[in-house]
């Protein structure tokens, strides 16, 4: 019974399809990147779960437990990336989280990056990053960690 | 930390309650996992217990919204609400952008609800393949309802009956005329009907409309009459009473000979799916496949010889089990 042909669409990876959380934890309003990134995640045949704006670390942590997702994409323009980002993987972590990969997008500055990676983010993404390669990175990842806890 | 990587231990943590495993599992059920099956007969003999509310209705007229109220609601009284909500896959790249936790966002921050969303996957009629299955495990985690939202639904996307207890039919104001309503199939699929945006312009006449609708025609079952009723999800006017509603209905499900032939009905639904799905599995990869295909193409047999051949080489190929852990499920 699991064998599926004639789809009209690419087979699903050996994991079944992607599915990506896009989150904006804090108070910012712009969630024109979040929507530009959750856009090229479907068109790359991801199944994208958006949240909406302003929400807190525990929220996106019950989020991501529901929908079992493999990434957590975080849209961040408020400046709050230090204390924000941070606690986000820690609620992450509580909930048992602890393998599913973070990416941050927003605008960060260079020295902030590596304290935001020692937290637990996989890849931060400037705001000259292009969709491309976020997907190819996006989906390299997700490939690493199935096959590292299937 | 080790996520359960098989059915029995999955099956147990489902059962227990544990949200990551329920998580997992329905992961599991929506990929086809080779142990999806295997962890679905083992939660089975404790599914039945909670009461399946789905929301259907026309995209835009607020079903998210009064899904997230509804949840709410329930909750606020004590119940454990499990919510699915089905968007739309593409179908040119299979992708999906499920939004429909935006309208929950505000909700309880609490282990008494769990909202999943799940993509359609190329299934038409508004639900996805595995929402008869993720619903079972709900129900099998513990939750007292479950309240399926489907994709927004027009005339034909009546898939929800087959899962449903009770059928919430969500319209809003100035949404097509009086000729409209009638021939839509939708609303007879409806035990509830909800206007929803009642605070706008048109409400009243749409409710008004409704019910002489309902007058006219012959209900699904005798001793039901669904209810129209207004709502404005957002503020969450009249909340209350869809809950009041869906309890009666309830009752009236556990108490009458309807209830008992429509949970029949569901269970003959799910069995035919199922045979279904694996007899075309079967047919589908078996070497007369192309061969008649071809054939039919020619012009060389009709559609209907040419299926007839098939099945007659299935023959008699016995009862198909899983070989693993055989256990007769209890009835």
């Amino acid at each position: 019974m699991e064998t599926q042909r004639a789809t009209t669409t690419p087979a699903p990876a050996a994991g079944g399809r992607i599915r990506v959380l896009v989150a904006k934890p804090g108070m910012d309003r712009h969630d024109r990147g979040a929507k530009v990134i959750a856009r090229a995640y479907r068109d790359a045949g991801m199944e994208v779960i958006y949240t909406g704006l302003h929400q807190s670390p525990a929220q996106i942590a019950r989020a991501a437990l529901e929908e079992d997702v493999d990434v957590v994409a975080l849209s961040i323009l408020s400046g709050a990336h230090n204390t924000l980002i941070p606690r986000v993987c820690e609620a992450l972590r509580e909930v048992g989280l602890d393998d599913v990969v973070v990416l941050v997008g927003g605008v960060i500055p260079a020295e902030d990056v590596p304290r935001l990676l020692e937290a637990g983010v996989a890849r931060v993404f400037g705001p000259g990053s292009s969709t491309e390669e976020i997907v190819a990175f996006t989906r390299a990842a997700v490939a690493r960690r199935r096959g590292e806890t299937a | 930390m080790t996520r359960p990587s098989d059915p029995e231990q999955l099956a147990a943590g489902v059962l227990a309650g544990d949200r990551r495993a329920l998580a997992r599992a329905i992961t599991w059920v929506e990929n086809r996992h080779p142990g999806a099956g295997d962890l679905l007969r083992r939660i089975y003999p404790q599914t039945g217990r909670a009461h399946v509310v789905g929301l259907t209705g026309a995209p835009g007229v607020g079903k998210s919204t009064l899904a997230a109220a509804l949840a709410r609601h329930l909750r606020q009284q004590g119940e454990r609400v499990g919510l699915v909500a089905v968007d739309p896959s593409s179908p040119f790249t299979g992708g999906a952008l499920l939004g429909d936790r935006i309208r929950f966002s505000h909700g309880p921050v609490d282990d008494g609800v769990f909202f999943r969303s799940l993509a359609s996957r190329g299934q038409v009629g508004g639900l996805s393949r595995a929402a008869g299955d993720v619903i079972h495990l709900l129900d099998a985690a513990g939750m007292d309802t479950v309240l399926v939202e489907t994709v927004g639904a027009g005339q034909s996307e009546v898939e929800i009956m087959r899962y449903a207890h009770t059928v919430v039919v969500v319209l809003a104001p100035g949404l097509g005329d009086e000729v409209q309503a009638a021939k839509a199939g939708i609303l007879e699929v409806g035990d509830i009907l909800v206007v929803n945006k009642a605070d706008q312009p048109g409400a009243d006449r749409t409710v008004r409309e409704l019910r002489q609708m309902l007058d006219l025609g012959a209900p699904r079952d005798p001793g039901w009459k669904p209810p129209v009723l207004e709502t404005v999800a957002g503020s969450g006017q009249g909340v209350d009473e869809l809950a009041g509603a869906i309890r009666r209905h309830r009752q009236h499900l556990a108490g009458t000979a309807a209830g008992a032939q429509r949970h029949r009905w569901q269970a003959e639904e799910a069995l035919r799916q199922q045979v279904l799905a694996r007899l075309w599995e079967r047919l589908q990869g078996s070497r007369r496949w192309d061969e008649l295909a071809e054939a039919v193409a020619r012009r060389a047999l009709s559609p209907g010889e040419a299926a007839e051949r098939l099945l007659a080489d299935l023959g008699d190929p016995g009862a198909e089990e899983p070989a693993a852990g055989r256990r007769s499920p209890v009835a």
